[in-house]
């Protein structure tokens, strides 16, 4: 669905994105994690055409992306940030979005608008919403319109667990819709229980793009955060990050 | 692209600040009608408001409301929509929401006190300097990354405009003075929106008997019909190229 081929990427001095190549297919769940500023939402921005990248193509359905913007249509997307429009209402974002991506009414998703209780929020400016019921709004805005690509940047940060439950669970179902869910997060074991597949990026470069059962069965774990801890500890250097989430992780069970 | 535009006009409508730029022209002009028992008179007092402050305006206006508006870009952006589009729809948004503050705010009291030559080129000005400004203020924001930054270079762009090109003009006149400059300065008229505007107006009125030679060879082509199609093309060159610019800066911009 998605094809990546040596996609390349420079800020000034940060090389963000360093040759990769990479082929995500439907009914994969695609998990990008590596530390801060290694290129995941670069990439996320890429394929959404939010940034250009230096050289390299991205394939979308077979599909070049460059210049027509009609492939977004089947991609809901779900930012780190979610910044809207403050004067606008939320139920006139919703509109609004309805209005452009002319999708007829039928085929809306608004589970999670009434699950997270956003039909309540309507005539609510969204200047004054609470950073974790805008993450509310944008989860329902990328699944809104039922695309077939969904892509969600750092969904669960900021959510209450509740939320981020009920987010998971949204995630579980679509899955089974054969659609291809792309998700970035720190948080490993809320990526546990969803993610088909592992990409692994180190500064700008992909180290390794890998099925998840595959990735368990080679280190022999069970957990996703130590499958990943063992595959580093190979390389002292690239292993630090995963070190400190774990020892992250110790630190809370110790209190 | 009319229905992205609306949203752009619902937001500004929602700030007020076109508002109280409608409310303030409005009772400048009035008063200047008012005030002065020569129509032609408050016409001139009124020159000075449209060739200074209607620029200003428009081009602060329109630098603050790119900035302002740039999470919608952004949420635009991640939708199946074009480059082009998106840009171009702001841009409408923008200048129709101010030229019709200035058609209510000075076209109205015109209409009712001075409705002849003078007072259509005045309404002509205006309106042609509404759009080119706004369309500057695009320019200089879709290149300036900060907002700091933009708004500067967007007063810097005023102030050439509206003072240091007219004492450019004037050294190049003066150290020249020993040939025949008559030709030379129509050109050095067309670079600068606001001189062109200013010659425009001034035509229309008694005083360009006041201006030599010079003015009566501007009277001889800016009178003619040739001349009125030649600023209506100049003032379109003017309309049409910087936002043209800033659109093909857009596209290829890292958002």
């Amino acid at each position: 669905m998605i094809r990546v081929e040596n996609l390349k990427k420079r800020f000034k001095k940060l090389q963000a994105l360093d040759n990769i190549t990479a082929l995500f297919s439907e009914g994969q769940v695609v998990s990008l994690i590596g530390p801060n500023g290694s290129g995941k939402t670069t990439l996320i921005k890429a394929i959404l055409g939010m940034v250009k990248a230096d050289s390299g193509e991205i394939y979308v359905d077979g599909k070049k992306i460059n210049g027509n913007p009609s492939y977004r249509s089947q991609i809901g997307y779900m930012p780190q940030i979610g910044r809207y429009p403050d004067n606008m209402k939320v139920g006139q974002l919703f509109n609004m979005m309805k209005n452009i991506r002319k999708v007829p009414a039928a085929e809306l998703d608004t589970d999670l608008l009434v699950k997270f209780n956003l039909l309540s929020m309507f005539e609510k400016p969204l200047r004054t919403l609470s950073g974790g019921t805008r993450q509310k709004v944008s989860a329902a805005l990328a699944f809104y319109f039922n695309p077939s690509i969904l892509i969600l940047d750092e969904p669960t940060a900021g959510l209450d667990p509740l939320s981020s439950e009920i987010l998971k669970e949204k995630v579980l179902q679509e899955k089974t819709k054969n659609k291809l869910i792309l998700i970035t997060s720190h948080i490993l074991s809320d990526l546990d229980e969803l993610t088909t597949h592992v990409m692994y990026l180190q500064e700008g470069k992909m180290i390794f793009l890998k099925e998840m059962a595959v990735l368990k069965k080679e280190t022999g774990e069970e957990k996703f955060g130590k499958a990943i801890a063992k595959i580093m500890k190979s390389d002292k250097k690239e292993a630090l990050w995963v070190d400190e989430v774990l020892a992250a992780k110790a630190s809370v069970k110790i209190e | 692209m009319l229905k992205l535009s609306r949203y752009v006009l619902y937001d500004i409508l929602r700030s007020k600040v076109v508002i109280g730029y409608t409310l303030f022209l409005f009772v400048v002009s009035t008063t200047l009608f008012q005030l002065e028992e020569n129509n032609s008179k408050a016409i001139l007092s009124l020159l000075t408001i449209v060739l200074i402050v209607v620029p200003l305006i428009s081009i602060i206006f329109g630098t603050i409301h790119y900035y302002n508006s740039y999470e919608f870009i952004e949420l635009m952006l991640s939708q199946p929509l074009s480059r082009t589009r998106i840009l171009l729809s702001e841009y409408i948004g923008v200048s129709l929401s101010l030229l019709s503050a200035f058609l209510l705010g000075i076209g109205i009291p015109v209409l009712l006190f001075a409705f002849n030559d003078t007072g259509l080129a005045l309404l002509f000005t205006g309106s042609a300097l509404t759009l080119i400004f706004t369309s500057i203020a695009f320019l200089a924001s879709v290149k300036a990354r900060d907002k700091a930054r933009g708004i500067g270079a967007a007063l810097l762009l005023w102030f050439y405009f509206a003072l240091i090109y007219d004492g450019l003009v004037l050294l190049i006149l003066f150290t020249f003075s020993d040939y025949p400059m008559e030709k030379f300065t129509i050109v050095l008229s067309s670079l600068n929106p606001i001189d062109l505007g200013r010659i425009f107006i001034m035509l229309k009125m008694d005083i360009s008997a006041l201006m030599g030679y010079t003015g009566a060879l501007y009277k001889d082509f800016f009178g003619s019909v040739t001349g009125i199609l030649f600023t209506t093309v100049v003032m379109l060159l003017w309309i049409s190229l910087p936002i043209w610019r800033a659109v093909n800066i857009f596209k290829r911009k890292d958002l």
